[in-house]
């Protein structure tokens, strides 16, 4: 990670009260919020989708499962019907797609996914999984993604692409061969796409239990979070460098 | 189809499931969200005819993966398929064609015939390869003189079954009136002695034991379309 992209500990301590007013002007002011509004939108209405998506999926799955041991109960499940569940699903789709693009092409052009997610070097990996089995993890930097965050935002975000993918080769099937042929049969893509979803759950689990563990987390998605400036390059906050040491 | 249909009518009944805690809404204003769900599976339908590829078709088979016999597929039990008379039995044709004399059985067996061996995909999730025989659907309504142009192929079934077709799938390829599967006449369950067969559409859309076909421009809802299911179904 270059110095330049280390953000002021000044910034971190500006805290999440003093932020309040910056949406109002978000274009002007030089200093940003950690999570800008329309990300945060994004995010919402992804959680959202997320869950029509998830909970329909369960729904049409339950009426062919993939596996004789697992059927989601009712109470789980969108849709009091098989078709009700496709309803909601294809409803569902639209949201979580038309977002998702949005979102993707919002981070490349800010350059957030740059600033955010890159670089992820092995060695940080390691640092941070072994801090994290030692209970040992600083998440109280909001500003800086450590190397285990980086990977589970870059993986989901993947996965999401994946599950478009998929997506479309069970909806056409004929229409889309080309692309399904890439995958395998039918039940293949099902089979996919079904541990598409398995690994979205395993990250939802993670993500909410950290986001509820750290609840300021939780709440620089709903406000915004500290204030991010192009102030002068400053140290690397004490968990970062505690990793970088070990280069 | 048919089994979980049952199923979910009487469970149905039981679970709200999380659409209720998603809506925070109780069945009284289900009709509601069903309102804005079937708004959206219309859109659906037209995004479905807009991307449709008329030539393009879909993969085929070797004779060594047909599933034999078929898989049943109905909103009634295997048991109660009430047998069709193909003796009596006439195909009726009804609507915008010119020439609206029925078909006997034995007439349409007299047409050539096009296998398709091809992917059965059922809307719950499972599917099989079948090998299915048959005059072509599109060479049949040019033979008897059907408009091309109309915007719909509408099938009228044994025990008021309706189904019903975009004119684009009606004349692709690899769609027929199946009168054989696997080089033998189909059987009672199957939809003897003629029924649709398409690689473009679920299973649910190939219409059964067809008894008249119409050539319209009105849309109609289906039988299954009436119960929420997506009416394009294209696949």
């Amino acid at each position: 990670m270059s110095e330049q992209e280390q953000p002021s500990p000044a910034g971190l301590r500006a805290g999440v009260g003093e932020s309040a007013p910056l949406w109002l002007s978000p274009r002007t002011s030089s200093p940003r919020q950690l999570h800008p509004l329309p990300l945060r939108i994004m995010h919402w209405i992804n959680a959202l989708a997320i869950f029509i998506m998830v909970g329909s999926g369960w729904r049409i799955y339950n009426d062919d499962v993939l596996f004789g041991w697992l059927h989601f109960p009712d109470f789980l499940v969108i849709g009091k019907w098989a078709q009700y569940g496709l309803q909601w699903h294809f409803l569902g789709m639209w949201i979580f797609a038309v977002n998702g693009l949005v979102y993707v092409s919002y981070g490349i052009v800010t350059g957030r996914f740059r600033q955010k997610l890159f670089p992820i070097s092995p060695r940080q990996v390691l640092a941070t999984v072994g801090d994290a089995l030692r209970l040992r993890l600083r998440h109280e930097d909001l500003m800086v993604y450590n190397a285990v965050q980086k990977i589970l935002y870059l993986g989901v975000m993947l996965v999401g692409v994946l599950m478009v993918i998929t997506g479309l080769c069970l909806w056409k099937p004929v229409q889309f061969s080309e692309l399904a042929d890439l995958f395998g049969d039918f039940q293949t893509i099902r089979l996919i796409h079904f541990l598409g979803m398995s690994a979205i759950m395993v990250f939802v689990l993670i993500h909410v239990t950290l986001a509820l563990l750290v609840p300021q987390s939780l709440l620089a998605m709903l406000t915004g979070g500290p204030t991010v400036g192009d102030m002068p390059a400053a140290e690397p906050p004490v968990a970062e460098s505690a990793a970088e040491t070990t280069h | 189809m048919g089994d979980f249909d049952r199923r979910e009518v009487l469970r149905g009944a039981l679970s709200l499931g999380a659409l209720t805690l998603l809506t925070g809404c109780d069945v009284s204003e289900e009709d509601y969200v069903q309102k804005g769900l079937r708004a959206v599976s219309s859109w659906n339908d037209a995004v479905q005819g807009t991307i449709f590829r008329p030539d393009h078709l879909a993969p085929t088979f070797s004779p060594a993966e047909v599933v034999k016999p078929p898989r049943f597929n109905a909103y009634f039990d295997i048991e109660d398929v009430k047998p069709i008379d193909g003796a009596t039995w006439k195909l009726e044709l009804v609507g915008l064609v010119n020439d609206k004399r029925p078909w006997t059985a034995q007439q349409i067996y007299q047409l050539p015939e096009q296998e398709l061996i091809i992917r059965h995909i059922c809307v719950e999730g499972w599917d099989y390869i079948g090998q299915w025989s048959g005059p072509n659907l599109r060479a049949f309504l040019t033979r008897v003189g059907a408009d091309l142009t109309a915007k719909y192929v509408y099938f009228i079934c044994n025990d008021d079954f309706t189904e019903s077709i975009d004119m684009a799938s009606a004349l692709h390829p690899q769609t027929i009136l199946a009168t054989k599967y696997a080089g033998q006449f189909i059987t009672d369950p199957f939809g003897y002695p003629l029924r649709l067969r398409t690689a473009v559409k679920l299973g649910y859309k190939n219409a059964k034991w067809i008894k008249a076909i119409e050539i319209t421009n009105t849309f109609r809802e289906t039988f299954w379309s009436k119960q929420g299911e997506n009416w394009f179904a294209g696949i």
